[in-house]
């Protein structure tokens, strides 16, 4: 399947989509806001749909609503049950902006299931560049940020306690979740780049309780998923976001399983 | 030693408390007793520079490291975390194998200190209560603070478990002379620990010596 162009790149996309978001994940999971990544996700839609519209890429337009979001998001209160709230009422606004958007730009309906969906046939060499520096940069923030982020978001408190400056720590994992959505969704689509960023975390959290053994299952679940997908979509010609989605519900659930299997032993 | 001179807070013209003057000694063991929403735990978050006061002085001399174990926490069944794990959440971050040596004879030392060991593997959030303070209380220490301040730390805790982490702080105190300053609702424990109580009453704070310490104090709301 390598001796074809589109291939290569879909899977050199795909590596890279899945080390960031299953090394994201670990976070967002930790920090209760599976919710919330599926929210951007459904805004980077909007974002994809408005870029079309005004004639810059989809990822541009992506990044640019996720991001802007993503700040607003860190701003608002930090009360969880109205920050719910307010992330579902915002969350179908966006959905109906996205499709205006492409109602009102040119492009056919089989660009708006691109986006939605994924697709391993869309990317171009200069996008799957664009996905490499952005990747880059998401693996580098989590490097330098790395420890007073895993201890704001694995004990809130007791960072806050020990006199970290949660705040900016909390706008700096946001502004990375934001282009995480945007560049998962390139291949998984907007609407289920939420399992990449959710469920690889969350069982790893089943699994192993350190947070770099968390991080090495998450990452590993992640590139297994988006592998097989690719491999299984290439071969039988179905959705290769169908492949990766069966594949982590699966991992999420015998990850469950085993958690259950030794509490009772 | 914490030197309080007319110290005061107030949020807008609401005010917390106003003239605090107290003494806090080296090494000392007291409690901090009054009322819910006295102005304990914004008193405390003021000594930790996380608040600002709004008049008078507060002085921490030498400017020393502060160990705080908040009230709460948001640790349930799934937490992932083992017991060790959540430790270190409170280390720096270093490159340096030398550093990284030290760190785990440190952590190592703490466990061992705080009675872990034997449970340093297993995730916090299938362990008990008392050994869930003892975690955070491990965690708190971390940094070799002078100052501990422990924020109602044993309040859910059965009464034996509750001696246990109170004599684990007492030999703290006592070995390291760590400064203790114990948040609490607690009669027996400020009687049976503490030497001395600092209590907030009618938005200021009295000194009370821990043989003057009665059980009204602790019925206001408590």
């Amino acid at each position: 399947m390598f001796g074809y162009e589109f291939m290569r790149q879909a899977f050199v996309a795909s590596t890279f989509i899945a080390i960031t978001a299953g090394l994201v994940g670990v976070f967002v999971v930790s920090r209760n806001m599976s919710f919330l990544s599926h929210t951007l996700s459904e805004i980077g839609f909007a974002g994809a749909s408005f870029g079309i519209l005004v004639g810059i890429s989809p990822l541009a337009g992506m990044i640019l609503f996720t991001l802007i979001s993503s700040i607003a998001v860190g701003s608002l209160s930090s009360e969880s049950s109205r920050r719910e709230a307010s992330i579902s009422a915002i969350s179908s606004l966006f959905i109906g902006l996205g499709i205006l958007f492409l109602s009102l730009s040119s492009e056919s309906s089989s660009y708006a299931t691109n986006i939605l969906f994924g697709s391993i046939v869309g990317i171009s060499g200069h996008e799957v560049k664009q996905l490499l520096i952005l990747a880059l940069f998401v693996i580098f923030i989590f490097i330098i940020f790395y420890k007073p982020l895993s201890f704001d978001s694995f004990d809130h408190l007791g960072a806050q306690a020990a006199g970290l400056k949660t705040r900016f720590l909390s706008i700096a994992f946001l502004v990375t979740l934001a282009l995480s959505v945007s560049i998962g969704a390139q291949i998984v689509g907007s609407l289920l780049v939420f399992v990449l960023l959710t469920l690889p975390g969350a069982t790893a959290k089943y699994l192993v309780h350190t947070v770099p053994k968390m991080i090495m299952v998450s990452v590993g679940l992640s590139l297994a998923g988006v592998w097989l997908g690719l491999y299984l979509a290439f071969i039988t010609n179905w959705p290769v976001t169908f492949f990766i989605s069966t594949f982590e519900v699966i991992a999420y659930f015998c990850g469950l399983t085993y958690k259950n299997w030794k509490l009772n032993h | 030693m914490i030197e309080a001179k007319n110290l005061t807070k107030q949020f807008g013209s609401q005010v917390v408390f106003q003239n605090l003057n107290f003494k806090i000694q080296t090494g000392e063991f007291l409690s901090l007793i009054g009322p819910n929403g006295s102005g304990k735990t914004t008193l405390v978050k003021i000594m930790m520079g996380l608040e600002k006061k709004s008049h008078g002085e507060l002085i921490i001399e030498p400017a020393q490291t502060i160990g705080y174990v908040p009230q709460f926490r948001n640790i349930d069944l799934d937490y992932p975390l083992s017991v060790e794990e959540f430790v270190r959440l409170n280390l720096k971050f270093t490159l340096s194998p030398t550093k990284r040596q030290d760190d785990n004879e440190l952590i190592k030392e703490i466990l061992e200190k705080t009675g872990l060991t034997k449970i340093k593997d297993r995730p916090l959030g299938l362990s008990s209560g008392g050994e869930k303070q003892k975690a955070y209380l491990a965690q708190a220490l971390l940094n070799n603070p002078k100052i501990l301040i422990l924020d109602e730390s044993t309040a859910s805790l059965d009464v034996e478990v509750k001696m246990q982490l109170m004599d684990l702080v007492q030999e703290l105190n006592q070995k390291y002379k760590l400064t203790v300053i114990f948040i609490t609702h607690d009669y027996e424990l400020t009687k049976k620990y503490t030497k001395r109580a600092l209590f907030f009453k009618d938005k200021t704070l009295i000194e009370v010596p821990v043989k003057d310490v009665s059980e009204d104090m602790f019925e206001m709301g408590g």
